[in-house]
């Protein structure tokens, strides 16, 4: 009995140094990029050279010379990044708008409505989910370049939309799952039709899960590298600041802190959205999870 | 060819429709009816969007594959052509597309196991309640909402041989004698002398997939810790039961089912990855993965039916791996 509770002790003891070490280790590998970022960005690239080691910019260093730097017009002098915001912008609303137009409906089809083929379709959705970006890539590239839409932000935003209109309709059926029907079928004993019980009852009980779904589309949408890459490159004017910044990264010219500047404005508003909005997306992003 | 295709799609879902299996005869049929009709109209924009995006692209790509297609002559490029296996030998056959496949291997393994492991690690640090513990999950999330080139660039910047802060503290504190090239050092790790076969650039790729994808295993598992319920072991504590005993025979069944989905999910997700790699080492330093060679098919050469070709290769061999998986695992899965 006492060898037991002794190596219960120890192990209590272990544990409770290095369960805060751990914690502490976390939050360094998960902050400290991040800080760092932030940090470069005010400062010359010149008070990085002299001292790299630096934790905490020097105050007489901090300025906001980046921020103008890479935001100005390429005309200005500048980096062009605040067009490359508004390419952005456009993008994500656009994804945003147009994915939930198309799968509020479609989920609340696979949610309520016995069709023929509702399983295989809901199915077919989520297949598209897990298939290799590379290997759409290829065809859409192909076909965008036939038809002379490559290059246009409007090609992008349907591939976008095709992309996570799948994933969209999973989330929300999942919510939809979960109002009861019965609600409706009081509303239909009302003469309610079905798009009319839909508009004015399962919509606003799900208004939470949309919402989310909305943020996680348009984070999704600000975040896209690979088709943006493979669109918009030749043509400086239609970047977006992801693409914007991975292009710009590898050359010379541009000071590192000056896109430092650009790296915290493309990660600035997915931060702030998902802190404003934890709750709603921790459940966005594990709804997937239990399938079941 | 292409534009042909979708609309073609949309009568298939209509028809089907009007040809819908016969209503059964049962109470308040005109009801089932109409719900069919609406689920029809309501699914269609989804389903023709999916259609002409995604389901018909791979369709496509299957076609390009036997197909001599290059950037150059793609005006001429549609559904039908001269079929051939030419590509397929050619990729399959070319300089590095082994090696290619098997740093895509080592990579997803590598990956996958480190970010679950990293991420049942916090989910466990995190279990009891502290002070400020919500903002610490929050900021668990950070990496993985994230965008991809902001991170891969502040990595980057942090990982630079001349100025970054890694190779400062490692010079100047751990006594490393020389900075390290952690993202184009081509050298193999070679831990006690052994050689590993993976390059100092793969190394780091690997622990930036961990860092990255982490707190995907963390939410889920975290979520399925919640769920168990305190009194098993609370029962087992009283038993005498130490903190990793109730680990191993309590926490861990109830988690195995979780682990297992996850694995699956980010060995799928990281077989395909092809942001990560490209933006971190642009696929140098024995870093190519099959994905960043596809694209280097695509764009550089501008082979598009060797590309094709290769990402059909890629497409299968994830396919049998994840199938091969499932049945060895789904059972188990289902028992536990």
């Amino acid at each position: 009995m006492s060898t037991t509770l002794s190596r219960d002790q120890i192990e209590r003891r272990v544990l409770d140094f290095l369960r805060p070490a751990f914690i502490v280790f976390l939050l360094v590998i998960t902050v400290f990029p991040f800080y760092y970022m932030v940090m470069l960005s005010f400062v010359p690239l010149d008070a990085v050279l002299q001292d790299p080691g630096a934790l905490y910019p020097h105050l007489g260093d901090l300025n906001l010379g980046t921020y103008r730097d890479v935001l100005a017009p390429t005309d200005d002098g500048g980096q062009g990044f605040l067009n490359f915001m508004k390419n952005s912008f456009l993008v994500a609303m656009g994804t945003v708008v147009l994915t939930l137009a198309v799968s509020i409906p479609g989920a609340y089809a696979v949610s309520r409505l016995e069709f023929f083929g509702r399983r295989q379709v809901s199915a077919v959705f989520l297949g598209v989910y897990f298939f290799p970006a590379i290997l759409l890539a290829i065809p859409l590239f192909v076909f965008f370049t036939r038809i002379e839409q490559r290059g246009t932000l409007t090609g992008l935003l349907v591939v976008y939309v095709a992309q996570v209109a799948a994933v969209s309709i999973y989330m929300l059926r999942n919510y939809f799952d979960t109002i009861p029907a019965s609600i409706e079928e009081s509303a239909a004993m009302d003469g309610c039709t079905r798009i009319q019980a839909m508009r004015h009852i399962s919509l606003p009980l799900a208004l939470p899960a949309i919402v989310s779904n909305a943020l996680f589309i348009w984070m999704i949408a600000w975040n896209e590298f690979l088709f943006a890459l493979l669109f918009l490159v030749e043509d400086r004017d239609r970047w977006t600041v992801s693409l914007g910044l991975s292009q710009l990264a590898g050359s010379i010219e541009v000071p590192t802190t000056v896109l430092m500047a650009g790296a915290v404005i493309l990660t600035l508003p997915i931060v702030v959205m998902f802190f404003l909005s934890e709750r709603w997306l921790a459940g966005g992003l594990t709804a997937g999870a239990e399938k079941g | 060819m292409s534009t042909g295709g979708p609309t073609a799609q949309i009568p298939v879902v209509e028809e089907r429709s009007t040809s819908a299996p016969r209503p059964r005869r049962h109470g308040g049929s005109a009801r089932a009816r109409e719900d069919r009709r609406t689920g029809y109209l309501l699914i269609t924009p989804t389903a023709v969007i999916v259609f002409t995006m995604v389901v018909l692209p791979i369709l496509w790509t299957i076609s390009l594959a036997f197909q001599q297609v290059r950037l150059l002559n793609l005006r001429t490029a549609g559904f039908l052509g001269d079929y051939s296996l030419e590509n397929f030998r050619d990729v399959l056959t070319s300089p590095g597309f082994v090696d290619a496949l098997i740093t895509t291997l080592i990579y997803s393994v590598g990956g996958t196991t480190c970010a679950v492991g990293l991420g049942l690690l916090a989910a466990l640090a995190l279990r009891k309640p502290f002070r400020g513990r919500g903002l610490v999950r929050a900021c668990m999330l950070l990496p993985y909402v994230a965008p991809v080139v902001a991170a891969t660039f502040v990595w980057t910047t942090i990982l630079n041989p001349q100025f970054g802060i890694a190779n400062h503290y490692l010079t100047t504190l751990v006594g490393v004698d020389e900075p390290i090239a952690f993202l184009s050092s081509a050298e193999n790790l070679s831990p006690f002398g052994i050689n590993l076969h993976v390059s100092t650039a793969l190394f780091s790729v690997v622990m930036f997939e961990a860092w990255r994808s982490f707190p995907f295993a963390f939410l889920f598992l975290t979520a399925r810790m919640q769920a168990i319920p305190e009194s098993l072991e609370e029962a087992a504590t009283v038993d005498g039961a130490t903190p990793t005993q109730r680990f191993r025979y309590i926490v861990l069944p109830q988690l195995l089912p979780t682990i297992a989905v996850l694995t699956v999910l980010r060995f799928i997700w990281t077989f395909n990855n092809f942001d990560d790699i490209y933006l971190l080492t642009g696929g140098g330093a024995g870093t190519q993965v099959v994905a960043v060679r596809v694209y280097d098919y695509l764009i550089n050469r501008g082979d598009i039916g060797a590309a094709a070709a290769m990402a059909l290769v890629l497409a299968a061999i994830l396919a049998v791996l994840v199938g091969t998986y499932l049945k060895f695992f789904g059972r188990q899965e289902e028992v536990a």
